[in-house]
């Protein structure tokens, strides 16, 4: 029975080992050595001395910052305007269907073409949202137009999930508030909003380890210029751009363990 | 007080017609009818939590129509209990108190004598989520008392009880209303809780009031047959019956009239009611003979159920059946022939085609008022 069991769960557990294990213990390998492709012949094990490179350069700490801020900022706002747009569709009477495929649409967009959209939208000259100013040669400019294309991305994705939250609020225990002598806000704040908590931390743990990860709107909108780097650019710039193997591996090895952190942080706040 | 008052759907059902009622101050009023009819909507109706169609209702004198929730100083006990369940008894008692902004240590005292008045005290730091049925049940009535409101409003509170628990907190629901002192209004589909609880008790169907009154009026003379047959318990029996000029033609045989009917201007025909317990073995009045085809007995007395060969119909329900309540050492045995004798003055007559009693209204034999 037991041995039944074990064998039925094998394939699937050797496919996940080859799929995802496999390069995740190569990407730790590589990290311990010395493989930068244009010195192939150069290649050793050389322990900790690759973190030691990563963790002592400005460049990465640049990164890192920018990347926190933008996971922050971008995530808190997704936040309030998720659980505002996820309100609008639950109280939505008349065409319901209709609101929640609009709220969506952002969300099916392929996040490059909608960031390339974003980038016209704001050079100098031809862009509708922009005079002859050029935001995106500025850092923070940059970074508040890669916040935007972010919020207005992944919102609808936010509001879904607070949505499925909403409904598990019983009607009663908010008809129970008013006639304990709530307000509309009172109501929201004292009996929605603790009751949703599993499905906000659920929102917010899937945003965050997912905005950590932000690559293809800063690939696009600034290519990683301006200090707007987040640490997956600067990996990718390692990696494929300066093919030193070794040192990208670092990075995204250390990109792994920051989102297994945060992971973690937000697992010990969830409710059981 | 409603005045009035309708409510209409958004998907067009009128739920409830016409309902007027005044509540006096201090009045325990029950809203009673099967389900569906509408008692829930009209308790909505009156905490502020469905909006009005048409009619006034006002509080004091004055139209609360437009007034949210809050503004009614009502307290709601919900079928469900409704309690919150991230908070502990003590937060979910308090949480009334901390809506009014009342300071702390008042509410904590508050909080303290209520939990003491219903026995929860050591139960105030647990969820909700760790009590069983009928302590839930008490929280919600704490957290309706704690704040003095000018009425309770209470629907079905004790149906999702066992039947001795409700049987406890019916009572202690009673001695609570009358220790208090506050007017409320309660809504059930039992018919013994409405009987045993309320000064007044509001008959319900399909949306309309039928019937308002004393639970004894109400018993003694049923304005029509609906609420003949929704009180009481087995209910009063019903038996289509012919005007003729001796009396009342029914598969019963002919029911002679008492001093009452013989008063009454009646149609051809008629549907003749006569409650269970009105039938006696010792000779008195008028008397039946059938076979009895059941006997119940639950101890303390017993019912014998009688079932007639379909005779007179304009009833669809079945061939007429006829069940008395006797005492528990009565001379009955199944699947014998028996005879039971009742007062002609215990009898009632309802119009087949409206309903309406149409009884004259004279006391009842045997029991004093009316
Ligand atoms: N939101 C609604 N929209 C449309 N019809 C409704 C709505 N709520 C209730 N109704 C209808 O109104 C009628 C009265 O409902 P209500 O809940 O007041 O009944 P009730 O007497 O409380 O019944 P029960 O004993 O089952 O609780 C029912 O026929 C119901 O179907
Ligand atoms: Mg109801």
């Amino acid at each position: 029975m037991n041995r039944l069991a074990l064998w039925l769960c094998a394939p699937a557990t050797v496919v996940m080992l080859a799929v995802t294990g496999w390069p995740i213990l190569y990407s730790v390998l590589l990290s311990l050595r010395r493989a930068d492709l244009r010195f192939p012949q150069d290649q050793e094990w050389i322990g900790l001395a690759n973190y030691a490179t990563v963790l002592s350069s400005p460049y990465w700490w640049t990164a890192f910052t920018v990347t926190l801020l933008i996971t922050v900022v971008s995530v808190t706002i997704e936040l309030v305007l998720g659980m505002a747009v996820a309100l609008v569709m639950y109280r939505t009477v008349t065409g319901r269907g209709m609101v929640r495929t609009l709220v969506l649409i952002p969300y099916g967009i392929v996040t490059v073409a909608a960031a390339y959209g974003w980038k016209y939208a704001f050079t100098p000259g031809t862009g509708w949202l922009t005079g002859h100013a050029a935001p995106l040669t500025d850092p923070a400019g940059a970074i508040a137009i890669i916040i935007l294309a972010e919020v207005w991305k992944t919102t609808p994705f936010m509001a879904l999930l607070l949505l499925t939250g909403l409904a598990l609020v019983p009607e009663e225990l908010l008809r129970a508030a008013s006639v304990d002598g709530a307000t509309r806000w009172e109501r929201f704040t004292r009996v929605t909003l603790p009751l949703m908590r599993p499905a906000i931390l659920v929102a917010l743990l899937f945003r965050t380890l997912d905005a950590f990860r932000i690559f293809d709107n800063i690939y696009v909108l600034t290519g990683g210029a301006q200090r707007t780097s987040s640490v997956s650019i600067i990996a990718y710039h390692n990696l494929i751009g300066g093919l030193n193997l070794g040192i990208g591996s670092t990075m995204s090895v250390l990109i792994l363990v920051s989102v297994a952190l945060l992971a973690a942080l937000y697992v010990r706040v969830l409710p059981r | 007080m409603l005045d009035g008052v309708s409510k209409r759907f958004a998907d067009g059902t009128t739920a409830v017609r016409d309902v007027t009622l005044t509540i006096a101050d201090r009045e325990f009023v029950i809203l009673v009818g099967p389900s569906g009819c509408g008692k829930s909507t009209t308790l909505n109706m009156i905490a502020g939590l469905e909006r009005i169609s048409e009619g006034e209702l006002r509080i004091d004198g004055r139209r609360m129509n437009e007034r949210p929730p809050r503004d009614r100083d009502i307290a709601m006990v919900f079928q469900s209990y409704a309690l919150y369940p991230h908070m502990t008894v003590r937060e979910n008692i308090a949480f009334p108190l901390k809506l009014a902004r009342m300071p702390k240590t008042e509410a904590a005292a508050k909080v303290r004598r209520t939990a003491e008045l219903l026995d929860l005290t050591e139960h105030l730091d647990r969820k909700p989520a760790a009590l069983s049925g009928g302590q839930r049940q008490r929280v919600a009535m704490g957290r309706a008392i704690v704040r003095n409101p000018k009425a309770f409003l209470m629907d079905e509170p004790l149906s999702n009880l066992d039947a001795k628990l409700r049987l406890q907190m019916r009572t202690a629901i009673a001695r609570l209303q009358k220790t208090l002192g506050t007017t409320t209004v309660y809504v059930t589909h039992d018919q013994t809780e409405a009987m045993t609880l309320g000064d007044r008790i509001v008959i319900m169907d399909s949306g309309l009031v039928q019937q308002v009154g004393t639970p004894q009026e109400l018993y003694d003379h049923p304005a029509n047959l609906f609420v003949a047959g929704f009180l009481g318990s087995p209910p009063m029996n019903t038996l289509p019956a012919e005007v003729t000029s001796d009396g009342l033609a029914t598969v019963l045989g002919t029911i002679p009239y008492g001093s009452r009917l013989r008063r009454a201007v009646l149609p051809h025909q008629v549907v003749a009611g006569i409650r269970p317990e009105d039938f006696q073995e010792t000779p008195a009045g008028a008397s039946f003979t059938g076979t009895v085809d059941l006997l119940e007995s639950t101890g303390a007395e017993q019912l014998a159920y009688f079932t007639f060969a379909a005779g007179l119909s304009f009833e669809r329900d079945g061939p007429p059946q006829v069940v008395a309540r006797l005492g528990s050492r009565s001379g009955l045995r199944a699947g014998e022939p028996a005879t039971l004798w009742f007062n002609p003055d215990a009898v009632q007559v309802f119009d087949p085609a409206t309903g309406a009693n149409l009884t004259p209204r004279v006391p009842r034999p045997g029991r004093p008022g009316g």
